[in-house]
C-alpha cells in the first residue's frame, strides 16, 4: 500500500508541474515589485543607446529609458537588471516574460504592433536608415549602388527597407547578413562588403570603430522611417501606461524646463503643470499604481528627455548627433508628448 | 483432472502482486503521462499565445518575405514568400553538409591511414593535425577561416584573373557558368547509358571471374566509358554548351557562378574539423582487424593492395561505420554555425530573419527542429542500410 501511495503522490506532483505553467497571473508591476528590480532587454552593445562602460555600468538612451521606469517604481534608477539581446532574440524574450520591458532601439511597425502580442509605448528616438560606404568605390549617392554587396544585421527592419529600396529603384544588391552589429563592422572592414547599412544614428558610431575611419563615409540618403521606442507585452494596460507615461513625462519636463539640476526648486513652482508633473498637485501616481512623486524621482535621477539625449547621443558625445527631428515640437522637431493632467 | 492441475499450482497471486499485471499497469501509466504531458504543453502554449494576442498558424508561409538572400540554389527574390525562404535555407544547409561530408570523409580516411604509416614523419604530422584541430572549438575555426580567407584576398578590382574566365577576390570565386543549349539532352542520355553500361559490365565481369577465374579490367573500362561516351555525344550534338563568363560590372563581378567566401570558409572549417575525428575512427577500425588476417592473406599470396582492399578494409568498415554515422550527423548539425559568418543556411535565413520578421517563433522553431531531425534520421537510415550490407553475415 505504501508503494501505491507514493505513486499517487508522484502523479499529483507531475500534474502540478504542468498546471502551474500558466503563470503571470499577477500584474507586471506586482512582479517587478516582488523581484525588487526591473528586468530590461537592451542591445549587446550599441554606443549611445545601450552599452556597458569601462566599469561595467550600462549607459545609453535606451538604458536611461529603463532607469527612468525603475526610478518611477523604486525611486532608485539602479534597480534595473539588463539583459543583452540580439535583434533576433528580443521579441521572444519579451513574449516569454524573461524581461519586463524591451528598450533596444526597436522600430515601431504595424506588423510588430499587431501580430507579436506586444505594444510600443512611445518613441524615444526618431531615426532613419542610411548607408556607410567604402570611399574606394567612388559613390556619392545611394542611387549609384547597383550591384553592391551590403553588410547588414539580421532580424531588423533594415533588411526589409533595403530590399524595398533596391527593388523600387530597379537595382540589384547582395546582402551579407550577420548576427550582431559588431560582425557587420568586421565584415565591412575586412572588405567583404562595399556598403554597411543601418540606422543613421549608428553609422557614425560604427564608422568610429573602423581601423581607418577616414576610409569610409556616410551617404546623404535616408531611405526609411525608424521610430525607435520601448516595448511591453500586451494584456497589461497598467504596465503599458507606466512605461508610456514615464517617457511622456520626461518629454513634458523638458518642455516645462524641469531638469535634474533644478527639480528641487521646481517643487516650489507655482505653475500647475509643473506641480502635477512632480506630484505636488493631483494624484497622477496613484492612477498608474505608482508613488505620488514618481515624476520627481524620474527627473531627479534620470533627468528630462533633453538631458537624456545630450548625455548619450548629443553633439558633445562621440556620436555627435544634433537634435534634428528629435527636438521638441516647440523647437521645430516632432517630440510632442500628451499632457500630464 | 482440470481442477487437480490448478490446485497443484501455488495459489494465483493477487493482481497487484502479479508481475505481468504490474508491468502492463506501469507501462500504461508512463505512456499516458507522456501523452498527457505533451498535450498539456501544446494546449497550454496555444492558449497562452492566444491570450497574449500572438498570432499563430502557418499562414505566414504564404506572405511576401521582402528581404534579400545572397545565395540560393532555388530561384529566389524578395517578392517571394516566407515559405520559399525555407527552401532556400534548406538547400543551402544540405549543400554545405553534403560538401562537408564528402571532403571530411576523404581527408579523414587519408589521415587515418597516415597515422598508421610506417613513415615516422607522416605518422607524426597526422597525429599533430588530429590533436590540434579536434581540440579547438569549431566556431573559432570557422571565424579563423572566414577572416583568414577574406583578409588574404584582393578587392574585386585587383582580382586574381585566370585566363579571363576565373576570378578570385574577397567577394568570392567566380567561375564560368555552363548554359545548356538545344541538343544537350543527347549528352545526358550518354551519361545515363554509360552508368547503366558500367553496372551491367561489373555484374558480367564478376560472373565470368567466378566461372573462369579470369579477371576483367572493369575499372579502366568503366572510366573510359564514363568519359568517352558523353564527350562523343557532346561533339555529335554539335557542342551544345555556351559559357557565361563573369565580368566586372560597376564595382562587383556579375555573371557566371559565384562561390561566396562564407560557403568556402564554412566548408573548409567543417571538413577539417570533422576529418580529425574521422581519422581516429578509421585508425581504430584498421587497428581492430587482427594481424593474423593480414598474415593469412599474405600466406595465400595476395599482394599488399588486394590484402588491404579485400581483407582489411571490409572488416575495418564494420567498426568504422557506426561512429562515422555520428560524425556525419554532427557535421550536418554543426553546419548551423553558419549563422555566425553570414552564410544563409536554414538557421540564419529561416530561424533568423524569417522568424524575426514574422514573430512566429513557435512555428518556425518547430519546423526547423523537424527538418534537422529529418536530415539526421535520413543520414542515419542510409548509414544503417550500408552498415547492414557490410556487417558480418552469419552463415
Amino acid at each position: 500500500m505504501k508503494k501505491t501511495k507514493s505513486i499517487a503522490l508522484g502523479i499529483a506532483l507531475a500534474a502540478g508541474a504542468f498546471t502551474a505553467t500558466n503563470a503571470l497571473a499577477a500584474t507586471t508591476l506586482e512582479n517587478v515589485k516582488d523581484k525588487g528590480h526591473l528586468q530590461c532587454g537592451v542591445t549587446s552593445g550599441l554606443p549611445g543607446f545601450s552599452q556597458p562602460d569601462q566599469e561595467g555600468n550600462w549607459t545609453g538612451i535606451d538604458v536611461d529609458t529603463c532607469r527612468a521606469v525603475a526610478a518611477a517604481i523604486f525611486s532608485d534608477p539602479k534597480a534595473v537588471e539588463f539583459t543583452p539581446l540580439t535583434a533576433k532574440e528580443r521579441f521572444t524574450a519579451l513574449q516569454s516574460g524573461e524581461i519586463d520591458m524591451l528598450s533596444r532601439n526597436t522600430t515601431w511597425t504595424l506588423t510588430r504592433d499587431a501580430s507579436l502580442g506586444l505594444n510600443f509605448a512611445g518613441v524615444n528616438y526618431y531615426d532613419g536608415q542610411g548607408f556607410l560606404i567604402n570611399k574606394g568605390i567612388g559613390v556619392d549617392d545611394a542611387s549609384q549602388l547597383d550591384g553592391a554587396t551590403i553588410c547588414i544585421q539580421s532580424g531588423t527592419t533594415t533588411e526589409l527597407n533595403l530590399s524595398d529600396y533596391f527593388r523600387a529603384k530597379g537595382m540589384e544588391f547582395k546582402p551579407i547578413v550577420f548576427d550582431t552589429s559588431e560582425q557587420t563592422v568586421q565584415g565591412f572592414s575586412a572588405g567583404r562588403c562595399d556598403v554597411l547599412t543601418s540606422d543613421r544614428s549608428q553609422l557614425a558610431a560604427l564608422r568610429s570603430k573602423l581601423s581607418d575611419p577616414s576610409s569610409a563615409k556616410i551617404l546623404p540618403n535616408t531611405i526609411s522611417k525608424e521610430p525607435l521606442g520601448p516595448v511591453v507585452r500586451q494584456g497589461d494596460d497598467q504596465w503599458f501606461n507606466i512605461v508610456k507615461w514615464v517617457l511622456a513625462l520626461q518629454i513634458n519636463a523638458e518642455e516645462l524646463g524641469v531638469t535634474s539640476a533644478n527639480v528641487e526648486e521646481m517643487l516650489k513652482s507655482d505653475n500647475p503643470n509643473i506641480q502635477r508633473l512632480l506630484g505636488e498637485d493631483g494624484d497622477m501616481g496613484a492612477k498608474l499604481g505608482l508613488p505620488h512623486d514618481f515624476g520627481y524621482e524620474v527627473i531627479k535621477h534620470v533627468g528630462n528627455y533633453g538631458e537624456m539625449y545630450e548625455r548619450n547621443v548629443g553633439p558633445d558625445t562621440p556620436l555627435g548627433l544634433d537634435r534634428g527631428i528629435n527636438a521638441l515640437w516647440t523647437d521645430g522637431g516632432v517630440l510632442y508628448a500628451p499632457p500630464v493632467r | 483432472m482440470n481442477k487437480q492441475t490448478i490446485n497443484s499450482r501455488p495459489a494465483s497471486p493477487k493482481p497487484w502482486y502479479d508481475p505481468r499485471v504490474r508491468s502492463i499497469f506501469f507501462q500504461v501509466v508512463v505512456i499516458s503521462l507522456v501523452f498527457w504531458g505533451g498535450w498539456t504543453l501544446v494546449s497550454n502554449t496555444l492558449s497562452n499565445m492566444e491570450s497574449r494576442g500572438i498570432s499563430t498558424g502557418f499562414g505566414f508561409l504564404d506572405e511576401t518575405a521582402g528581404f534579400g538572400i545572397i545565395m540560393s540554389m532555388v530561384p529566389y527574390d524578395s517578392t517571394m514568400s516566407y515559405g520559399r525562404t525555407f527552401w532556400v535555407g534548406l538547400t543551402n544547409t544540405l549543400l554545405v553538409s553534403a560538401m562537408g561530408i564528402v571532403a571530411a570523409t576523404l581527408l579523414g580516411f587519408i589521415l587515418g591511414v597516415a597515422r598508421l604509416s610506417s613513415n615516422w614523419l607522416v605518422a607524426k604530422m597526422a597525429l599533430v593535425y588530429v590533436e590540434v584541430i579536434r581540440n579547438i572549438p569549431l566556431l573559432l575555426q570557422i571565424f579563423f577561416w572566414y577572416f583568414a580567407v577574406l583578409s588574404s584576398l584582393p578587392s574585386p578590382r585587383q582580382s586574381v584573373d585566370v585566363g579571363g574566365a576565373f576570378f578570385l577576390n574577397n567577394r568570392g570565386l567566380y567561375l564560368p557558368e555552363p548554359l545548356t543549349q538545344d541538343g544537350f539532352g543527347l549528352v545526358w542520355g550518354a551519361i545515363i547509358a554509360a552508368i547503366v553500361g558500367v553496372l551491367v559490365l561489373k555484374k558480367w565481369a564478376k560472373k565470368r571471374q567466378l566461372a573462369t577465374g579470369q579477371i576483367f579490367p572493369v575499372f579502366k573500362v568503366s572510366v573510359a566509358a564514363l568519359v568517352l561516351l558523353p564527350v562523343l555525344a557532346y561533339f555529335l550534338a554539335g557542342s551544345p554548351l555556351e559559357w557565361d563568363l563573369p565580368a566586372l560590372k560597376g564595382f562587383n563581378f556579375g555573371g557566371g557562378i559565384t562561390i561566396i567566401p562564407e560557403l568556402a570558409a564554412l566548408w573548409i572549417a567543417l571538413s577539417l574539423y570533422t576529418a580529425s575525428f574521422i581519422a581516429e575512427i578509421v585508425r581504430s577500425g584498421i587497428v581492430s582487424v587482427s594481424k593474423g588476417q593480414t598474415e593469412a592473406s599474405k600466406a595465400l599470396g595476395l599482394p599488399n593492395g588486394l590484402t588491404l582492399r579485400l581483407v582489411v578494409i571490409p572488416q575495418a568498415m564494420r567498426v568504422i561505420i557506426p561512429p562515422l554515422t555520428s560524425q556525419y550527423l554532427n557535421l550536418a548539425k554543426n553546419s548551423s554555425l553558419a549563422t555566425a559568418i553570414g552564410y544563409p543556411d536554414l538557421v540564419a535565413v529561416f530561424m533568423g530573419t524569417t522568424l524575426n520578421q514574422t514573430g512566429q517563433a513557435v512555428e518556425v522553431v518547430a519546423i526547423t527542429m523537424a527538418v534537422y531531425l529529418t536530415i539526421s534520421l535520413s543520414i542515419s537510415l542510409l548509414m544503417n542500410i550500408y552498415n547492414k550490407a557490410v556487417a558480418i553475415k552469419e552463415r
